[in-house]
Order: C-alpha cells, then structure tokens, then sequence
C-alpha cells in the first residue's frame, strides 16, 4: 500500500510536471495523446501484470502482437474480398461490421491459443518459462512476416471507419481510456475479489503449497499465460485500428518490455505472488509520462529507453531498501554516507557523456 | 578465568516482538553447552546475536575476557565463532573442497588468482578425514546426504579456524546412524578445546551430548543444569515452567466405541490394496477404522512420506486401489482427496503447508474458498470469521488474522496448517512429522486436537520419527522398511524396541514365533 501512493505521487508529479512544461493552449491535446496511449500500452501491461503474480513471465507478448495484428489484417483483407460490398437492406451497414468484427473475434481466439500452447509447454514439459516464451519470440515473429510476406498490408480504409471512432471521446476521456478502465475494472475483481485471483497470488507465493492445499496448479497457470496472450491479441486490434497500419517486423517489438517494465514498477515481484491491477495502471502511466515529460525537457527521444531504464532502476533499488524494513531516511543515510562517492561518479559520467554529445553536435553542424 | 565467551544482560526486540531480555549466557573452552527452550524462546535469536548477524539491543559480550562488538557475521568469524544455521548453506553444484574454502579460495599466479584446485581439495582433504568424511573432495556437495552436507558445513567451520561452534538443530533431518556420526566428530572438537553450542529440541540427544544446559523461557533465562542434574524431566519443567506429565497420552474416549481391531467388521474408513509408487516395490496394503490412530513409523527414506503423498494424490500412484468408506475412489490429484475427505498435513510445513508472505487468514481460508464464495467472489466477511474462528480453537498466537505466516513461530505455523484442514471435517487426517521443531505446548495441543478428531470418527495415521509419539498416541502403529510395509503392532505389542527392530529390517516378534501371524491377515503381506 505504501508503494502504491509513492508510485501515484510520483505519477501525480510527473503529469503536473508535464502541463508545467507545456503551453496552457496544448494541455488538452497533449494529456489526450497520452491518455490514448496509456490506455493502449495499459491492456498489456495488465495482462502481463496478472501473469507475474502467478510467477511466470511472457516475454513472446511483443511477438503476440505482431502476429496477431498481421493475421487481423490478412483476415479484413481476405474476408473484404470475399463479402461483396453490399449497397442495400441491412447488408450495407453489416457488411463492415462482418469484415471486422469475424477477424477480431478469430484473432482474439489465436491470441487465447499462442498463450494456451506456452502454458502448455511451461506445464506438462516443465520448461521454464522464460526460455519457452524466448522461443516464443522468434517463432510468432517469424510467423507474423511470413503472413503478412513481408509487406505492409492495405489496410487502412478497412478500419478507418472504426478508427474514427476509437480516436473519438466520451466524457471528456479517449475511448481507449474507457476500454483500458473497463478491463481495469473487470481485472481488479479478477485479481482482488475472486477465488481465481486469490489461486493466482498463492501460486505464484508458493507453488507446492498451493497445490498441496488442492488447487489445481497447472490449469491455472496455463490460464494465465492465455489470458496475458489474450490481452495482447487486444492490444493488436487496438493497435491496427489507431495507427491504421501494420509492420510485419517492427510491430509489437520491445512491447514484452515495456509491459513487464510496467507491472513491476507498479508492484509486481517477478518472483510471483506480489501485485495489484491498480499498480499496474500506474507503473505503465509512469511509462508513458516520464519520457514524455524529459522530451519536453529537451531530453531526446532516442533516449527515451534509458530514461524508463534508470527510472525502473531506481525503483527497483529503492524498493529492495524498503523491503528490507528500512526507512527512507535510513535509505538517504545509507546512499550518503556509503555510497555517495558512486552515485556522485554516475551521475559525473552521465555528464561526461551529455557533454561528449553537445560537443559532437557541435561538431557536426 | 576468563570465560570463552560471555553474554551478559542481552536484550533485542522486533517490532512487537520482545525476543530476548536480558538473557546471561557464558561458556567455557572446550565445552559443549546446549541451549533449550520452547519455540520462540528466543534460542535462534541469540544465537544469530553471537554469530553477528543481528545486533542485540542492550548488553555486552566478552571474548576471552574481553569486550567486543559483533557487528557483523565476518567480526565473529575473525572471533572465531561459527554459526551453522538449521538449512544449510551450501552451494550443492560445487565440490567439498570449494565450499570448504567458498571466499577463501587458495590460489597462485598472483593478481590473476588461479585457483589452486590441488591445495584446495588436499586442504578440505585433510578436515574431512578429521571428521570421517571419507568422500573425495571432489564429490559435488549436492550428490551428498543431507548428514555429510553437514559435515562439510563443520568442515568449513574449522577452516575458519572456528573456536565456537553453533550448531542450531543439527539432527533435525539426520538418520540416526549420522547423528551418532556427528556426536562423535563433536566430542572430539571438545577434545581439541573447541567451544560447542548446541541447540536442539530432541532433549534425548541433549543429554548424550551436554555438559552443561541453559534454558530459556519467554526470552529469559529459565535456569542453568550441571551435567549431573541433566534429565529429561529437569529440562522439561524449565522449559515450561510446570511439570507436564503425560503429555503425550492418547485420550480414548469413555464410552466404548468401534475399538480396533475389532472394529474391522465395519468399513473401514480408507482401505487401500496394492498401493505402489514405484515399478520394483511391494504392494502396499493399509486399511484404517474410524476413531483409530494409527502411526507409521521407519527410517528416514523408508517410504512414509512417499505413502503419504500417494493418498493425497500428490504422487502419482502406480497400481493399486483406495476406497474411502467403502468406496471405490480414484486420486489422481490432491483435489481428489480433497474432496472425498483425506487430507494431508505435510512434512515440511515451510514448504509445503504454508504461503508464509500471505496472512494467517489467507493461509487458513485457501483449502476452502470454495466454501466461502459466491458466484467466485470471496465473502471477506465470512473469511475473516472463518480466521477468527479457527485461531481460537486452536489457540493460535497471533496478534491479529491479518498477520503474516512467516513472522510466527514454528508451533503456531503447524497450527495455522492444522486449522486450514480443519475448517472441514476430515475422513482420514494424514500428519506427517507433526511436531517436528515445535515446542512442548503447541505439541500438546496438537496431541488433544488429534485425540478429538478420532474420538469423532475419524481415521487418524501420523507418521513420526519421534517414537516416544508413536508410542505414546497410537491406537496401532504401521512400521516401513524399504518401501514396504515391514510388520504392524497393536497397542499391546508396542515398544521402542520392537518398532526398531522391525524398521530396520527385522522380523516381526510374533510372525518369527509363527504364532498368530493369521491376525495381520488383510493389514499387510509382506
């Protein structure tokens, strides 16, 4: 608990943050984009999220991605030929609805499917899961290119009717953050307020526990691994809809990261059993704000990786001081009177290299 | 003259705990001491306090008569004292030598520190055989049994040159032939004038190996036994502060009811047939009356918890059957057993029985959830009434539900794990090890909660390696040797020596005479 309203004040102060740092003028459609994208990035984080606190990890979700937007794409393309473009009765107005809506239901399956076979594997032929969803990574990838072949597909008039409306609003709030609430809302009694939650959290404390005390282990932990590739089919449809456009071999990429990133620096422990879908939402919020606000620092965005880097760095260090029963100020003391030196030699490089940098642009121009 | 080491007037609390108050130790050169108490005594507590790992509160501790602070563990190393925690620490992909020498590794070429394999594993060699350790030194720790692991955790010790030894719960997961191994390694460290403080809760071993005995009670001293006073019943009294008579003693009830044996006419609560867990193993046959407590006694290694496990369903069983008041019933899987009433408490609670980062009303609520939801959504309510309700029949001491497992003591976690199997009524309660490392008053509680199970119909099998328990709570007691059930004796039968002999390869006494062997007919075949 004490966690969660560190990360939320420091969410709070990153966004009060960023409108200090931006023209009044710009406030609304800058706080529009970002909540558009923490409520894109947010569906995989809480379905990665949920799969940490069983204890297993995904690191196949960018993949999943990838795959399962190209497979959406090939399907509207192949179903788009197949249904003649009707122009009266009630086929005018179905026929989009039937070009899209039998993809996405297909391709929300084989996201359910992909995560079924790594919980399978992880399970019956106890391979560790981090080296089945490694594999995972390069096996859907390839796949996902060899759908597509490689091209970008056309696919933007099929979904740019839909995607007017999900770039739309309601109540003041992108649709992507009523989707993203939505799910937070479906996950948090999932997680917090059911039987399955509660299996969850205990398998992934203590496995041989859980299953000494009757619960079916396995079957739930291939549970979470479908409902994690679940998500991040969802995320592909979202992701096809908004930027109306797929890469076969770019999307989706790092997004394993960024999810993971995003539930552990809301709580999650990657050793299991520790988390909540509140926590979440705030660790991939942090995700999307902070690289948002150091660019308007003047930070550039190719380093955008190294500052959510040394963000989730410093959290994970602090964290690890906190649990260990310390306070802050014993943190603050043990960081002064040990390691000042250190950090002090860090934070000397970082300038070193800032300045390396202006002098190389300098040079350049 | 100086004592080796002295502790006087220590104090240390934990958040809300008060774990040591000023507690006196001292102990001379060359003596073992043994430190006794209840869980939560606060033997471990000081002992970590002397090896450096935590700092004590108040006090002051003198080395050779000279004051010094512990800070950390490697100040008591240079001290020479030695701690040797219950779980070992070795690192089980290395060989003997290199964690003899684990951070002191013996190398040459200077700067670049290749490591001098030879000088290491003639070195370890050299403590090893001192110890009767004849493995070479190259044998890797973890193709090791548990009680040579712990001979290269001594050995590691002496490399240290370690004056003090602490040993906390050394025979705790030893066979008997490797405790008498260690106590003999110990008496010659004594010898050498190497100082041993030895912890345990078997008060048996304690007086074998003792010279002289400190108990302590609620983080206090309780008093102090010369080596002439040290008896079981001494001991006993000072841990507890009154004299517990009997307590283990099985409580039948008063009115007559369905008594074994002769309750074999009625069905039987669980009656296994064939059971196997393993291709080239005997069938095992067991067959259990309601109101009976039977206890499995054998070596460690001899099969209980393997035949434990297989009616739980955590093993797979290979061939057999199981019927459970009379019915067929097939357990592939602990929610089978479950379900049709056999539950298990298993032997390593820490492992097995408990989440210990979950609360204590999690822990108990988790078997029966089902129970206390609707539509999959948990009542709070009736969880927490549930935890309320359990923790008072059970006496568990703890401050409030939602305290975590890990923090309480090892008696009152087996209550926890107890009380999480007990929120149901059981057909066939399986304990195994119940009392291990708790102490006397949470041991009798689980005694008298035993008792009341069977009393209401329940069929009890407890498998313990303490025979003092076996003796004292069967109603019959089922020995193992080697995978196969090796004999059964009645109440009328039993004894240490008996249940010995017949776990150690033995042949049954009234088989050998080839007496009534017919009686046992349907209970096992050998």
């Amino acid at each position: 608990m004490k966690k969660l309203i560190g990360i939320f004040v420091f969410m709070v102060l990153l966004y009060l943050l960023i409108l200090g740092a931006t023209d009044s003028a710009r406030w609304g459609s800058n706080s529009f984009n970002l909540g558009q994208r923490i409520g894109l990035s947010g569906i995989l984080c809480l379905g990665a999220g949920l799969l940490i606190i069983t204890g297993g990890v995904d690191l196949s979700i960018g993949s999943v991605v990838g795959l399962c937007a190209c497979a959406f794409s090939f399907l509207v393309l192949k179903f788009a030929v197949w249904i003649p473009p009707y122009t009266q009765g009630w086929a005018e107005w179905a026929t989009p609805w039937i070009v899209l809506g039998v993809p996405a239901f297909l391709v929300m399956v084989l996201g359910a499917l992909v995560g079924a076979v790594n919980g399978l594997v992880v399970t019956y032929l106890r391979v560790q899961a981090f080296v089945v969803t490694l594999c995972g990574l390069f096996i859907y990838r390839g796949a996902a290119r060899s759908i597509a072949q490689d091209q970008i597909p056309p696919i933007a008039e099929h979904v740019a009717g839909v995607s007017e409306f999900f770039q739309g609003q309601f109540l003041w709030l992108p649709i992507y953050v009523w989707l993203l609430l939505g799910l937070f809302a479906v996950a948090t009694i999932f997680l917090h307020g059911t039987v399955y939650g509660r299996y969850f959290f205990a398998i992934g404390s203590n496995e041989k526990a859980a299953h000494y005390s009757g619960i079916n282990v396995d079957a739930y932990k291939i549970f979470a691994y479908v409902i994690c590739s679940g998500f991040a089919a969802l995320y592909s449809l979202m992701y096809v809809i908004h930027y109306n456009t797929v890469q076969p071999a770019q999307t989706g990429n790092f997004m394993e990261l960024y999810a993971i990133a995003g539930a552990v620096l809301g709580g999650c422990s990657l050793r299991g059993g520790e988390g909540s879908t509140l926590g979440m939402l705030i660790g991939t919020s942090i995700l999307i704000l902070l690289p948002n606000l150091t660019n308007m620092w003047g930070v550039p965005s190719q380093l955008e990786p190294t500052v959510i880097g040394t963000a989730l760095l410093f959290c994970a260090i602090l964290d690890e001081q906190l649990r260990r029963g310390l306070t802050w100020r014993d943190v603050f003391e043990h960081i002064w009177y040990g390691h000042r030196w250190k950090y002090f030699g860090v934070i000397v490089f970082l300038g070193i290299c800032w300045l390396l940098r202006l002098l190389f642009i300098l040079a350049m121009s | 003259m100086a004592a080796m080491l002295e502790a006087t007037g220590i104090s240390k609390s934990f958040p809300g705990v008060r774990a040591l108050q000023d507690v006196n130790l001292r102990i001379e050169y060359g003596e073992v001491l043994a430190v006794v108490g209840e869980n939560g005594a606060g033997k471990s507590t000081l002992m970590k306090i002397l090896a450096g790992v935590y700092s004590p509160d108040a006090g002051t501790i003198h080395v050779d008569g000279r004051s010094v602070a512990i800070r950390d563990v490697s100040v008591a190393e240079r001290l020479g004292i030695v701690l040797i925690h219950q779980e070992l620490n070795l690192a089980g992909h290395l060989d003997i030598a290199g964690n003899v020498f684990l951070g002191r590794e013996p190398t040459w070429g200077g700067p670049l520190r290749v490591l001098d394999r030879g000088r290491m594993q003639r070195d370890a060699e050299v403590i090893t055989r001192r110890l009767g350790l004849l493995a070479p030194a190259r044998t890797l720790v973890q193709d090791l049994s548990i009680g040579q692991q712990q001979l290269v955790e001594i050995a590691r010790a002496l490399s240290l040159q370690s004056r003090l030894l602490i040993l906390d719960e050394p025979t705790s997961s030893l066979t008997e032939s490797e405790t008498a191994r260690l106590f003999a390694v110990l008496n010659e460290l004594k010898q050498a004038g190497i100082s041993i403080l030895y912890i345990s809760h078997r008060l048996k071993e304690v007086e074998t190996i003792a010279d002289r005995v400190t108990v302590l009670r609620d983080g206090k001293n309780a008093g102090d036994l010369r080596r002439a006073e040290i008896n079981h019943k001494a001991i006993v009294q000072l841990m507890v502060g009154r004299d517990l008579k009997q307590f283990f003693q099985r409580h039948r009830p008063l009115t007559p009811g369905p008594s074994p044996p002769a309750g074999r006419g009625e069905t039987a609560v669980v009656s296994a047939r064939g059971v196997r867990w393993q291709a080239n193993q005997p069938g095992i046959d067991l067959e259990l009356a309601p109101g009976e407590i039977v206890g499995l006694a054998g070596l460690m290694g001899a099969g209980r918890t393997e035949l434990a496990e297989t009616l739980f369903g955590v093993r797979p069983m290979l061939a057999g059957t199981i019927d459970i008041d009379g019915k067929r019933t097939r357990i592939t899987k602990p929610a089978d057993a479950i379900a049709a009433g056999v539950f298990l408490i298993p032997e390593d609670r820490r492992v097995q029985g408990l989440i210990l980062d979950d609360t204590v009303k999690q822990n108990i609520s988790i078997a029966s959830l089902a129970t206390l939801s609707t539509w999959g959504m948990i009542r709070p309510g009736s969880e927490e009434s549930l935890a309320q309700r359990m923790c008072e029949r059970f006496k568990v001491r703890t401050p409030s539900t939602t305290q975590v497992v890990g923090n309480l003591s090892g008696g009152n976690q087996q209550k926890v794990v107890l009380a999480k199997w007990l929120t149901r009524t059981p057909r066939l309660l399986i304990l195994d090890e119940p009392t291990r490392g708790i102490d006397v008053g949470a041991k009798s509680e689980i005694y008298a909660l035993m008792d009341e199970l069977a009393n209401a119909g329940a069929a009890v099998l407890m498998i313990s390696s303490d025979l003092e328990e076996i003796l004292g709570m069967s109603d019959r007691v089922l020995v193992m040797h080697q995978g196969a059930l090796a004999g059964e004796l009645q109440r009328s039968e039993l004894s240490e020596e008996a249940i010995m002999n017949l776990a150690t390869g033995g042949v049954h006494p009234i088989s050998a005479n080839g007496g009534k062997g017919g009686e046992m007919e349907g209970a096992f075949r050998p």
